[in-house]
């Protein structure tokens, strides 16, 4: 078993609990112990920042000298939500890379009797320990029941590759390793060109035209490339295209089904846990049907009763017509 | 000791430049001159003069008139950076019957005036830097150059465009020349291109009568296939030993038929000439007009080489003319001069990953365009896509990809905006697309260059000034199904813009060739952090570098167009036929020489001496430094551990007093620290 | 010091007063480390790669541009920064290495200050945003959503039903805000002394 340091970030324990679940479930059998910061906070997303700078990386850093204090001869910081991957990463690059602006902090830290050193603790995503630390072989090791038939789409979205102050992940753009994660798992990995595009962020609450258009993007392309699922490894992306996608499909008028999963929720199917206990059935965008395909029964949709939605203006032309056949979709909405 | 009871044994006279106002407008001269001659008459100032320009005649005139009349026995001149003046002002010394080495020449510009802004630092800066100046000079020798004689051969290493240029202007007047190829034909980048711009001659037609000239004239020895391995010697005589590696291939009795090349079964990508988009054979000329004409078996490939069984190419050759027994050969020649010509390697448009290359069929680079255009590449000059046959009905070139930008090159490859216009004229005169230009800037500032510019825009090449963020396949709009999508801000017009297309074309940037600094590092010159070879003077002495007898000329200085390597081509071979026709070179006496007595044979010297001057007696253990080839740069004299290396021009008695007056220690023994510190 | 300069075509507010052409540099000094702004060769790979140009009134290059040029106003009003997503695409391919995403936050807090401006969606979100943790440490998505779109969307609120339904009943989210941490004294009184020195 190693330590690690672990900061779960307020989604994990709300709209996040399959991430939860499954990152527990899958953390164990690959010898990761993860040691939760005691009374964390919240890192403020991406919304402290645009208020105000000094507080917003105060608040960051709070957390970075609580883990400290708490490391205990551990140095790694770990996140699963990269959002809170990256603003602790960025608040540590920045105290460390401008020496006034870390004073600054660690003065404000001091009003609460807190201090942090920049550059003491290596802050990492989980999927990069999974990949870097654990490595292929381990996970391989694990692996009993293969995802052999899923056709999955790898989604890593930004704030992993990108800015990656401290390069871990293999490219900005397209990286390999949440691939080759699937892979190992012996899923069919698509070549998902969408990879690290955005997945509309906070734009669903503060502009929900653009958030739904970004989701489409990342939606309508999973459906062209016939991938029974969608493997995020954020609570914020999963919740954007799961939450949203009804909404989505509502506004343009289109009707994709793509589940939105969680990596460690495959990998923990491939390890063999129970579905229930992987947190499978809280997607809204059901996965029953995508996981019936390879043999694992999940909790069955509940049928939701759609918003009837009244024309206005002239009618839409039809959507575009695709060489594939839906073959999931219409059922959910009946 | 008091100051009075010492009589200075030397006269000095101490010139300040204005240079303009580059010196005077930071530097007050006058106040500096008059300090000089106020303060520095214990140390032998018996004159102290400031001039508006003592580069001019004028100013030499002075130093010489003063000289003649006060009796000078040594000057100091502060102004530029030795570089650019010191033989200016020690030839003045000469010309008024001084020896040359007793002037000094102190930078007051570089080191002082270009980099302050405060005006009373500066002045006091230029007063310690002086004071520093006069107390080394009196410990100046008079010294002799030394006289030795030329090689009249030249080595040329690189057979592009540059270097042929080179050979071919050294040749005809008369002066035997080796040309070493790396690869086994000469030609460079410029034989794989099919038309040039801003003429839009074709490549080929220009380019394959100076091969032939090369390949026929007597006083060219062609080495290609070779690699130099080793440089001993010094300028006016080195020894080069070459490797000729092994074409397996009699060339005295080949007679360049081609039986062998069409018989051999064993295809592969040719990602050479060919830039990866064609196929050639284990045995094989890169190209119909190679020069010479002789095949290279590539051992690598060859069935016969792997497998040990084939030699088709053996029983078919009319004259016998393959031996599988060839071996490698080592031979050496001796030179007087040596120019690099070495080129360039294409930017691997693979690292920038929002592009696509390499994952999107339809990219292509700008040398596979090349090669496609081209009437003798693999598709017959068919402008086609990756599947071979569909004509792209419409093309975006993109700009500056892997240049000017500081996640790859930071610089500007100078040739692609024009590449990338000449491009655009190909691909509308070919087939007619629709053609898109990305650029942020187009550069076109040669002669006749921005006449071409204007004649593409004619052409209707549409033009969207953006760098362009992303090029991918995920169609999100009607119309982009099974398109290239390049997305871009049209800065123009302040609006993000998704541009689909069949064809996209990268014009990847010019980078230092791979093994730039390993060569640099062979030839002791030296490379800029990007790895360009760095010439002597960037604008006066562009084609020599520090190393005396070592020329470069093309790319190897940098990115630049054809027209522009000739011409440093046939400058590198006129400052070479000028130095042979002197049949004897005068060497800068400033060197370092090693005490034998104190030397302990530690051999620290001998790795850190960047000209590679410095060799090791194994019999009596210790080295020895050779005066021709040491450039007097000091390194030695500081590394050595036992402090056995002195040098003429750098004695420790001349360091150590230079950093004393710099401290103002000669003026006021008392104070460690001058009296007025700079701020800075 | 250069001459006031006029821009007339629009977006302009008019002439541009003399001391706003230090309104690149205040931009530059209130970022976190280099942003390297200054540095900007207006090529318009931030533009391109934005996944929100469509919904920007100006694109990431021309508010440079307009940085440059001292126009505070149209800056401050302009609704660009508030909807960046921060998917650091222009960040990482930026040639000129600039920390755009940052930069976006900085407009954001100097947009807020300058009170002319700014979308008030964007800002209000946050604002609800920050006051939860503020008061709880913590944040909790379904409350606001709740507050924000009763605020905002209340039109749309119907459509969004059967999701809020499907996230209570299905992802298990509580309705209630979360427990505070141990610490929220200690956290207030950081926040309380970041916000002094910001203030400096
Ligand atoms: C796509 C493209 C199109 C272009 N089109 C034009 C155009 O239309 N007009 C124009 O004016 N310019 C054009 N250019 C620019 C042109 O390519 C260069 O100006 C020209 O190639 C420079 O010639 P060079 O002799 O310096 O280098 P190169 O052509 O690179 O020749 C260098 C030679 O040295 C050899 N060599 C390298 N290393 C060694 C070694 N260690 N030992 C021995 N030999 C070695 C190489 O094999 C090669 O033969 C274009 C460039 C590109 C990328
Ligand atoms: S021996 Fe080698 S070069 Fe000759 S024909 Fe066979 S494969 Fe080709
Ligand atoms: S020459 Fe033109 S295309 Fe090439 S790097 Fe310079 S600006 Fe860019
Ligand atoms: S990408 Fe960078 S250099 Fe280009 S316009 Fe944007 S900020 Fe300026
Ligand atoms: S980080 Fe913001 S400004 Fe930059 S591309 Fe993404 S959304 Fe646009």
């Amino acid at each position: 078993m190693t330590d690690y340091l672990y900061y779960p970030g307020c989604s994990m324990e709300s709209s996040a609990k399959a991430y939860e679940a499954s990152v527990e479930a899958v953390c164990g059998p690959l010898g990761i112990n993860l040691k939760e910061i005691d009374d964390w906070n919240c890192c403020g997303a991406t919304e402290y920042l645009s208020l105000d700078t000094t507080p917003a990386y105060s608040l960051i850093a709070r957390n970075l000298a609580l883990a400290e204090e708490q490391a205990n001869g551990t140095r790694t910081l770990l996140a699963a939500c990269s959002a809170c991957y990256l603003n602790l990463s960025k608040a540590d690059h920045y105290m460390h890379e401008d020496k006034a602006f870390g004073k600054k902090i660690n003065e404000a830290l001091a009003a609460g009797g807190l201090h942090y050193d920049p550059g003491q603790l290596v802050i990492r995503h989980l999927l990069d320990v999974m990949f870097n630390e654990v490595g292929l072989d381990k996970i391989k090791e694990k692996v009993v029941k293969p995802l052999t038939g899923l056709r999955v789409a790898s989604y890593i979205g930004c704030m992993v590759p990108r800015p990656d102050y401290n390069k871990h992940v293999s490219d900005t753009e397209h990286p390999y390793e949440l691939d080759d994660l699937l892979k190992a798992l012996g899923a069919e990995v698509i070549d998902f060109p969408l990879k690290t595009a955005c997945c509309g962020g906070h734009m669903t609450q503060i502009g929900p035209d653009t958030a739904f258009e970004l989701i489409r993007r990342l939606i309508s392309a999973a459906d062209e490339y016939k991938a029974d699922a969608l493997v995020a490894l954020c609570p914020m992306c999963q919740m954007n295209l799961d939450a949203f996608q009804g909404q989505m499909n509502g506004y343009f008028h289109t009707n994709y089904h793509i589940p939105i999963l969680f990596f460690t929720q495959l990998m923990g199917i491939a390890f063999g846990k129970n579905p229930e206990d992987l947190g499978f059935g809280s997607e809204l965008v059901s996965a029953h049907e995508a996981m019936k395909r390879i043999g694992i029964q999940t909790p069955e949709p509940v049928p939701a009763k759609p918003v009837a939605k009244k024309p206005t203006g002239l009618p839409m032309p039809p959507p575009r017509v695709r060489a594939v056949q839906q073959t999931t979709g219409n059922e959910e909405a009946s | 000791m008091s100051a009075e009871e010492k009589k200075p044994k030397e006269r000095v006279g101490v010139y300040v430049c204005h240079c303009g106002t580059n010196i005077a407008g930071v530097v007050n001269v006058g106040e500096v001159s008059k300090w000089a001659s106020d303060n520095l008459s214990d140390e032998g100032v018996v004159v102290a003069r400031d001039y508006k320009f003592m580069c001019s005649s004028l100013g030499q005139e002075l130093i010489q008139k003063d000289i003649k009349e006060q009796k000078l026995t040594r000057v100091v001149v502060a102004a530029c950076s030795p570089h650019l003046h010191e033989k200016t002002f020690r030839n003045a010394c000469k010309g008024a019957d001084l020896n040359p080495y007793l002037c000094e020449l102190v930078s007051i510009r570089e080191q002082d005036s270009w980099v302050h802004t405060d005006k009373i630092a500066a002045t006091e800066k230029a007063k310690a830097i002086i004071s520093g100046g006069v107390a080394r000079v009196i410990h100046h020798e008079p010294l002799e150059p030394l006289h030795v004689p030329i090689h009249p051969a030249t080595l040329i290493v690189g057979g592009g465009i540059a270097g042929i240029q080179a050979a071919l202007e050294i040749a005809d007047a008369g002066f035997p020349v080796y040309l070493v190829e790396r690869e086994p034909s000469i030609g460079g980048h410029m034989a794989q291109f099919d038309k040039t711009f801003p003429t839009l001659d074709c490549s080929a037609c220009i380019l394959t009568p100076k091969m032939v000239d090369v390949g026929n004239h007597k006083n060219i020895t062609m080495l290609t296939y070779s690699e130099v391995q080793k440089v001993d010697g010094y300028v006016g005589n080195f020894a080069v030993t070459i490797k000729k590696r092994a074409r397996y291939i009699k060339t005295e009795d080949c007679t360049g038929c081609g039986i062998c090349w069409e018989k051999c079964p064993k295809k592969v990508i040719d990602d050479h000439f060919e830039a990866g988009l064609g196929y050639r054979k284990a045995v094989y000329t890169p190209f119909p007009q190679a020069v010479p004409k002789y095949p290279v078996i590539d051992d690598i490939n060859c069935t016969y080489f792997v497998k040990g069984t084939c030699k088709a190419c053996e029983k078919f050759c009319p004259t016998n003319a393959i031996d599988f027994n060839q071996k490698d050969e080592i031979l050496t020649v001796e030179v007087g001069n040596i120019i690099l010509a070495t080129g360039w390697d294409l930017f691997d448009a693979r690292r920038v990953p929002n592009y696509g290359y390499g994952r999107l069929a339809n990219v292509f680079t700008n040398m596979e365009f090349e090669r496609l255009s081209n009437s003798a590449g693999p598709t017959g000059g068919n402008i086609v896509l990756r599947d071979g046959k569909t004509t792209p009905k419409s093309v975006g070139i993109v700009h500056c990809v892997g240049s000017r930008d500081k996640n790859y090159n930071n610089y500007c490859s100078a040739i692609c905006c024009m590449q990338s216009l000449k491009f655009a004229h190909l691909v509308h005169e070919k087939t007619g697309a629709t053609v898109y230009n990305f650029y942020i800037d187009i550069r076109t500032p040669a002669k006749a260059y921005d006449e071409f510019y204007q004649r593409i825009i004619e052409e209707g090449t549409l033009f969207v000034r953006g760098k362009v963020a992303e090029i991918t396949d995920a169609a999100r709009n009607p119309g982009e199904e099974g398109k290239l999508i390049v997305q871009v801000e049209d800065t123009l017009v302040g609006k993000q813009r998704r541009i689909p297309v069949d064809m996209v074309i990268l014009s990847a940037g010019l980078e230092p060739r791979y093994d730039s600094k390993a060569l640099a590092k062979t030839f002791g010159i030296s490379c800029s952090a990007d790895g360009w070879f760095i010439e002597r003077h960037p604008k006066l002495d562009p084609v020599a570098t520090m190393t005396e007898g070592v020329y470069i000329a093309g790319c190897v200085q940098g990115p630049k167009d054809i027209p522009a390597s000739v011409v440093q081509g046939a400058a590198a071979a006129a400052r070479i036929l000028g130095k042979i026709q002197q049949k004897e070179i005068a060497l800068e006496p400033v060197r370092a020489t090693i005490n034998e007595e104190q030397c302990s044979g530690c051999r620290i010297c001998n790795t850190l001496c960047p000209f590679n001057a410095i060799l090791f007696h194994e019999d009596r253990m210790v080295s020895e430094v050779n005066p021709a080839l040491c450039q007097g740069c000091g390194t030695c004299v500081a590394a050595c551990p036992a402090g056995a290396i002195a040098g003429t021009g750098f004695s420790n008695e001349q360091i150590l007093s230079q950093i004393d007056g710099l401290l103002l220690l000669n003026l006021n023994k008392k104070e460690a620290v001058p009296a007025v510190l700079p701020q800075v | 010091m250069t001459e006031p300069v006029i821009v007339s075509d629009p977006p302009s507010a008019g002439p541009v007063k003399h001391e706003d052409l230090k309104l690149l540099q205040e931009v530059i000094l209130r970022t976190p480390g280099d942003p390297g702004l200054e540095m900007c060769i207006q090529c318009g790979t931030c533009g391109g790669s934005c996944p929100s140009a469509s919904a920007m009134d100006h694109t990431p290059r021309a508010i440079f541009a307009m940085l440059r040029a001292g126009m505070r106003e149209d800056v401050m009003k302009s609704n660009t920064p508030w909807m960046c997503v921060s998917c650091y695409y222009c960040t990482v391919r930026c040639p000129q290495e600039i920390h755009i995403t940052d930069v976006m936050y900085t407009l954001k807090n100097m947009s807020l200050e300058s009170k002319v401006g700014g979308n008030s969606t964007a800002s209000d979100f946050s604002k609800t945003f920050i006051s939860l943790v503020e008061n709880y440490g913590r944040s909790f998505e379904i409350g606001l959503a709740g507050f924000h779109n009763v605020k905002h969307f209340i039109t749309r609120l119907p459509s969004m039903t059967p999701m809020a339904i499907g996230m209570l009943t299905k992802k298990g989210m509580s309705p209630f805000p979360p427990k505070r941490i141990k610490g929220m004294d200690q956290l207030k009184k950081i926040l309380k002394r970041a916000k002094e020195l910001e203030a400096v």
